[in-house]
């Protein structure tokens, strides 16, 4: 049996225009938790949707545990469980009467008592969806995903919009699924999730995979694990053209331990290997430059620094 | 309403006592889709009272409305208005002796400014003035068919009292029978109308309404038959269909003491095809719409001719006859002109296998062409 999700040169083209996907790649381990990180409308969704079977792909092959989709589609629908990134499901059915509709769809689905306690759905099963909270609402779709007791899960944006208590309930059932050896894909935009739930991910951005690997990995190709921000006010007012910026990044960059620079507004951000060999010279160079330094920090690198390194542009621009 | 109590039990079996696992291990059958597809279907229906009003109340309060308004009048009372004059008692007179053996007659006396205003609004069917030199002049207005019978009657009434011997001996026997009333044409057209109706809106508009919610996508993304899905929906409406039928008769036979001459399989195989012809045509309308907005739009713009041709409140005669091959070929004229021949004059089904015809064709093509081009996603 292959890999439970494997992909090649993935395109889809919608209207003989949009290029929502340009030449994806993926394979993904059986019990991996695996994410596609990136903006919205860099192509995750249509992505995740091709995988699912749900959109055919202009080009490109997808196995699932080696069978395409054209093979036994039935089959591989036995073991793949989906929440689609927005499903509105019938308001008038109660959540007990919900996840039956769902389970009678499997050959063999778990009872609908387990999957109740697993979601922490079992005080609400006889509410009708209509009155569930977001949070509630979502553990509803996932409970739904998991029900045909699957091999794969697929969850498309599964945290968006909910509170900070709801995203970590979500993320625990995604955890209890994947130590029972099941196998994760997920698309988010929200870099902390795919740090701290995912195995592997994908920084997706313009239909293509930018980069790939565990979130460390991808950590360390800024070449520091710490980023150093500070500000600085100038008293000449000489600067502020661009080959003068250019000028003020250079000597930032040839500070001790300095992986890399890069400035947003009047912020400079340093990508530093050992910050406590950087910031002594960085005080010694704001004051031999003539400078006031107004704000400094210092914290770990996150994937959301890869991505701008990547892009030039943050994960969520509004 | 034997198909009725016969799936009702069973269907309330399902859902008190859903299959409890006795071993880890559930096992489902070919039909547990479908069958917990039909009861969710059902549940929900039951849980909108829109639905209920709209399908079950409506059609009831309809035919009530109407049935009332265009009741049978006990006799048709002809209300005429005599210009006061010179003759005016006379006239009166007249026309009283001659209603004691005629029909009734209610004759009223007004100056001509106020008669003649009155007659115009319709508040009398003629207007009658006695000129001096002892001949009448009658107003009528040629397009109201009362006032037309009014004139006739009322000159025959005057000749008589004035002392015209009738040439021929005639006699008349009345017949207003159960059977022949508006209401008696009204409620086969109404159970057309509301197959129809709850065809095109149950099927159409909730298809619409689940691709919009992505729940048919959702659906779709699991191991469920599509055919499964698309024939519980479709039982659900022939569920539907025999309670919406059965009210409706029912009310017009206990109300209305409207006959049923045909037999009650007859009419419930004729709801049967009206249900799924429509819940066709309803799946054709709504197989690629992606908002609702749309589909509400398409549904009226299909259903809008039927309602003014096919014969639901008015005969389709009065349509010119040029028209009538194209009226005849609508689904609603069939499935009404059938509802009709069997339910007044009980013919049989055999006897109507044109109408069948045309409804299984409208049924089936709307079939084949929808599932070829049904979207869902």
């Amino acid at each position: 049996m292959g890999s439970p999700i494997e992909c090649t040169n993935l395109r889809k083209t919608y209207d003989g225009k949009v290029e929502a996907v340009r030449g994806l790649s993926l394979r993904i381990e059986a019990g991996e938790c695996f994410g596609l990180l990136g903006p919205n409308g860099a192509g995750k969704t249509t992505t995740i949707e091709i995988l699912e079977g749900l959109l055919a792909p202009t080009s490109g092959e997808v196995r699932i545990f080696g069978h395409t989709w054209a093979d036994n589609p039935r089959q591989l629908r036995e073991w793949i469980g989906i929440s689609l990134q927005e499903t509105r499901l019938s308001e008038k059915l109660r959540v007990r009467e919900t996840i039956e509709l769902f389970a009678s769809f499997y050959r063999e689905p778990c009872s609908t008592a387990d999957i109740l306690e697993e979601l922490q759905l079992t005080d609400k099963s006889d509410a009708w969806v209509g009155k569930l909270s977001g949070g509630q609402k979502q553990r509803l779709a996932v409970s739904t995903a998991l029900v045909g007791k699957p091999r794969i899960l697929f969850l498309d944006e599964p945290t968006t919009g909910l509170d900070p208590q709801s995203r970590r309930q979500l993320w625990d059932i995604i955890r209890v699924f994947q130590q029972k050896g099941g196998t994760v894909l997920l698309t988010t935009h929200y870099m902390d999730e795919a740090e701290r739930l995912c195995d592997r991910l994908a920084i997706v951005d313009h239909g293509e995979i930018i980069a790939e690997g565990t979130p460390s990995d991808l950590i360390d190709r800024l070449g520091g694990h710490h980023v150093v921000e500070f500000q600085v006010s100038k008293e000449a007012s000489t600067n502020g053209n661009g080959d003068s910026n250019n000028a003020d990044l250079e000597r930032w960059r040839s500070l001790p331990s300095v992986e890399s620079v890069r400035r947003e507004d009047s912020t400079v951000c340093l990508s530093v290997r050992e910050p406590h060999l950087t910031i002594p010279a960085l005080l010694d160079a704001v004051t031999n430059h003539g400078h006031h330094l107004e704000h400094l920090s210092t914290r770990q690198a996150s994937l959301e620094d890869v991505f701008v390194l990547l892009t030039g542009r943050h994960l969520r621009e509004d | 309403m034997a198909t009725t109590e016969t799936n009702a039990p069973k269907l309330n079996a399902d859902s008190n006592q859903p299959p409890q696992p006795i071993l880890p291990a559930r096992q489902n059958g070919r039909w547990s889709g479908y069958r917990h597809l039909l009861w969710a279907r059902i549940l929900e229906l039951k849980r909108e009272p829109e639905v209920v009003f709209w399908v079950f109340i409506f059609p009831l309060l309809l035919a009530a409305g109407l049935g009332i308004a265009f009741r049978n009048k006990p006799a048709d009372i002809t209300s005429v208005v005599v210009i006061d004059g010179a003759g005016a008692q006379k006239t009166l007179a007249m026309l009283q002796s001659a209603s004691v053996k005629n029909s009734a007659v209610r004759a009223t006396v007004l100056d001509r400014a106020a008669a003649l205003k009155a007659f115009h609004f319709g508040k009398f069917d003629l207007a009658i003035e006695s000129n001096p030199d002892g001949s009448y002049t009658y107003y009528y207005d040629p397009a109201r068919p009362e006032s037309v019978l009014s004139r006739a009657e009322i000159d025959a009434s005057l000749q008589s009292a004035a002392g015209r011997k009738d040439a021929l001996t005639t006699s008349a026997q009345s017949s207003s029978e159960p059977g022949s009333r508006y209401i008696d044409f009204l409620i086969p057209g109404l159970l057309g109308m509301n197959l129809m109706n709850s065809g095109m809106w149950g099927v159409g508009f909730a298809l619409v309404e689940m691709r919009q919610r992505k729940l048919l996508k959702r659906f779709v993304a699991t191991p469920m038959r599509r055919s499964d899905f698309l024939l519980a929906l479709t039982s659900s409406r022939l569920i539907l269909m025999v309670i919406e039928v059965g009210l409706l008769l029912s009310f017009g036979v206990l109300v209305f003491h409207m006959p049923l001459q045909g037999s009650i399989v007859s009419v419930i195989l004729l709801g049967s095809l009206g249900a799924v012809t429509f819940g066709g045509v309803g799946l054709l309308t709504a197989c690629r719409a992606q908002k609702i907005e749309s589909v509400s739009g398409l549904i009226n713009v299909v259903m809008m001719p039927m309602w003014i041709f096919s014969g639901v409140f008015f005969s389709y005669d009065r349509f010119p006859a040029i028209a009538h091959p194209f009226i005849k070929a609508l689904p609603l004229t069939a499935l009404n002109d059938a509802l009709r021949a069997t339910i007044i004059e009980g013919a049989s089904l055999g006897s109507q296998s044109g109408r069948l015809l045309v409804l299984a064709i409208w049924g089936g093509v709307s079939f084949i062409l929808a599932l070829r081009w049904f979207r869902w996603t």
